[in-house]
């Protein structure tokens, strides 16, 4: 099986750790995991602010880097449901087979590799942010809007881990409000909206905020920066990825 | 005219401050955006208690959904089926193109029945309308009847909330508002004692009154009648009193079965406020003896929505306004901020078709979480029709040209991937090396958050090193 790694921009520039820990996880079960060196980013900045006219060059240097692989993979359910929604080609083929074979992470272990048992430790107690664009875009887990069985794939995976405690805060799958550019055309309200996700957090005393999507914890990693809270922000994938390789991230 | 008339009237036509600045003064006062959010979200919890009562709310949910895409789908004929039956039943029937003509009609029978004192509940339509700063201009007193409505009319301030006209209000607030305007003692805010005031001061208005304006939920083909839901009777109250009752429609408020009603009623109040069905639903057929009732059906842009592919479904609201509740946004930002008649995420999506300028922040006020769309008794798309006007007002200029300049410049640079991890790479730099350069006051994510790390080596750069060997061959 042919995995293409897409790492989102801001994660290559930003947060390698949750693209190293994405491979060596994907590695760890099999996959013949390749890194498109030509890769830059999926256009969605550009698309949510209204312009996804804009977002063509980045379409075709999406379609050019992954043609040829069986999956693409990405640690961020938003970028990925960007590419699923919104990528466009010429080669209508192409483009066809890239947004029905491109996976956020936590989905591709649970969905195609059907992983039932993880070798991770991680021996802390984490709480669980809830991205918006995984759940409702690529139904990652039930919605507390819904009349709906529950379930989650990001939780089913983390239950997989040893020593982890996982703990969820009071409002279960509130928006953070990074929400793209809103974090800086709406700072108030986006800001706003980090602080209460974190009061809740912090409520179950929890070391590690931990999400499958890195852009909501930059935002909230950026919050707790500056308040100087003791809780840090862990994609999941690390959490994951854990005990396979002692790899510290080298922004902790 | 008196000055609060005047002040009305300036109120509801000001030049409105855009979203994000005027969700910031709001923002500024933490405490009462912190009690506005959870009261709003108990609101929304509620809501959830009720639907999880019923196994069948999502194929509810989808059966009012297909109700409405069916009926949008035949709009013309069962109004013109509605209007015979209207008409059949002894109601005058008028068509209203615009505001405007709405406006007239409604001025016109005013003065055609010499009627000075006019009572009126809720209907987000005359707000939409700016009625009743245009009925003030003429001379005509209309008292709102809906209690939070009353309470910010007294403040010549709009609704905040199409449900709770006055939830940015707390009880201290309208006990100052009843002291002004009502006589009642300072600084009591008895909530039975302020609601007593109320029940007393609008006891007389209905009284006095000649004619009563309504809105519509419900305006049923088959039968030409119409259902006006409340929660405190008000409408009923005026209706009932009155020698004229005037019911106004948008021309998306008809379904086709009175059978149908079994499904929105189910729909609405629980999606509204956790009701298992609104205190009064009321359905209207004709006038009672010496009674004139009159509906007036009001297109005011609903038909260019129509026309519009991606945005057409947005007529299927039922103005429920679990949206605004579950809205993260609009709970820390406040109605006034949507400075329309109609707020929240469905305001976003409706408004800039009234105005596209006017409302081109609007479809921005949103992190296109999803929730809103989940909660939606009808199945509207809402943040996909967001996602969607965002396109169009930047197709149409009406996004900051600023913003597009940058949109531009970011757009070459990610398409050039040479270019991208030069500028990466440069950035990162000045990020370690220079950092008052990106945290400075220039840097809206600075403001109250600290800038990411930035590592010397991009994923990239570790995965050449890595494979340096294997890769070179």
């Amino acid at each position: 099986m042919k995995v293409g790694l897409f790492v989102p921009c801001y994660i290559d520039q930003f947060y390698p750790s949750v693209a190293i820990a994405t491979l060596q996880l994907l590695e760890k079960f099999g996959c013949e995991v390749v890194f498109p060196l030509g890769q830059t980013c999926c256009g969605q900045p550009m698309a949510n602010s209204g312009f996804a006219n804009l977002a063509t060059g980045c379409d075709n240097n999406f379609v050019k880097n992954f043609v040829g692989v069986d999956f693409i993979v990405s640690p961020s359910g938003s970028c990925v449901l960007h590419v699923k929604e919104h990528l466009k080609h010429p080669d209508k083929e192409k483009a066809q087979f890239i947004r029905e074979h491109i996976y956020e992470l936590t989905e591709f272990l649970i969905d195609v590799l059907q992983v039932e048992t993880l070798p991770a430790t991680f021996p802390h107690k984490v709480g669980l942010h809830v991205s918006c664009h995984g759940q409702r875009g690529l139904n990652l887990s039930s919605m507390s809007e819904l009349v709906a069985p529950e379930f989650s794939k990001p939780e089913k995976l983390l239950s997989m881990v040893a020593g982890l405690e996982l703990t969820k805060p009071k409002r279960v799958d509130e928006c953070c409000g990074f929400g793209g550019t809103f974090c800086v055309f709406e700072e108030a309200v986006s800001v706003k909206m980090g602080k209460d996700r974190i009061i809740e957090h912090e409520a179950n005393e929890i070391e590690y905020i931990t999400g499958a999507d890195t852009s909501c914890l930059m935002h909230l990693e950026g919050i707790l920066k500056r308040k100087g809270s003791m809780v840090q922000t862990i994609h999941i994938a690390e959490i994951l990825n854990s005990d396979l390789v002692p790899f510290k991230a080298e922004r902790s | 005219m008196s000055d609060l008339d005047q002040n009305h009237i300036n109120t509801m036509t000001k030049k409105a401050v855009a979203h994000a600045a005027a969700a910031e003064a709001f923002i500024g006062d933490e405490e009462r955006t912190d009690w506005h959010d959870e009261t709003l979200w108990f609101v929304r919890h509620k809501r959830d208690l009720a639907v999880n009562q019923l196994p069948e709310w999502e194929q509810l949910r989808e059966q009012a959904s297909r109700i409405k895409d069916h009926t949008l789908s035949n709009l013309d004929k069962y109004l013109m089926e509605f209007e015979k039956n209207a008409l059949t039943n002894g109601v005058q029937v008028h068509w209203a193109v615009d505001a405007q003509a709405h406006n007239d009609i409604i001025l016109d029978l005013i003065k055609k029945n010499g009627v000075d004192r006019v009572v009126k509940s809720k209907s987000m339509l005359t707000e939409e309308c700016h009625l009743n700063p245009f009925l003030l201009k003429q001379g005509v007193e209309v008292v709102d009847t809906d209690l939070g409505e009353r309470i910010v009319q007294f403040r010549d301030e709009p609704p905040s909330h199409i449900v709770l006209p006055a939830i940015h209000l707390k009880k201290q607030d309208v006990s100052e508002t009843f002291h002004q305007h009502l006589g009642t003692e300072k600084g009591n805010n008895d909530p039975q004692y302020l609601t007593e005031a109320a029940r007393q001061h609008l006891r007389n208005k209905f009284v006095e009154s000649q004619l009563a304006i309504t809105g519509v939920n419900f305006a049923v083909a088959e039968t030409g009648g119409f259902v006006v839901c409340t929660n405190e009777g008000n409408a009923d109250m005026g209706a009932h009193a009155a020698a004229v009752h005037i019911a106004c429609m948008g021309i998306e408020k008809i379904i086709p079965k009175a059978e149908h009603l079994g499904v929105f009623l189910r729909l609405l109040a629980r999606s509204a406020t956790g009701q298992p069905v609104t205190t009064y639903s009321s359905h209207f057929h004709r006038p009672r003896a010496g009674q004139q009732m009159h509906i007036v059906i009001v297109d005011n842009g609903r038909t260019r929505q129509l026309g519009r592919p991606d945005f057409r479904n947005s007529l299927k609201c039922i103005r429920c306004a679990a949206c605004f509740n579950t809205c993260p946004v609009y709970r820390r930002s406040g109605g006034h901020s949507y400075h329309t008649a109609v707020a929240g995420p469905i305001g976003a999506i409706l408004n800039p078709n009234l105005d596209m300028k006017a409302n081109a922040d609007l479809p921005f006020a949103s992190t296109l979480c999803g929730s809103c769309t989940n909660v939606c008794p009808v199945k509207i798309d809402i943040h996909q029709q967001l996602w969607k006007w965002r396109q169009v007002l930047a197709e149409e200029g009406f996004v900051d040209p600023s913003k597009k300049i940058g949109m531009k410049g970011m757009a070459f640079v990610l398409a050039h991937p040479d270019l991208y991890r030069f500028a990466g790479k440069m950035g990162r730099w000045v990020m370690r090396a220079v950092p008052g350069l990106v945290n400075n006051k220039l840097n809206l994510w600075f403001k109250q958050r600290d800038m990411p790390a930035a590592p010397k080596q991009s994923f990239r750069d570790w995965y050449l090193d890595k494979n340096k060997h294997s890769l070179k061959k």
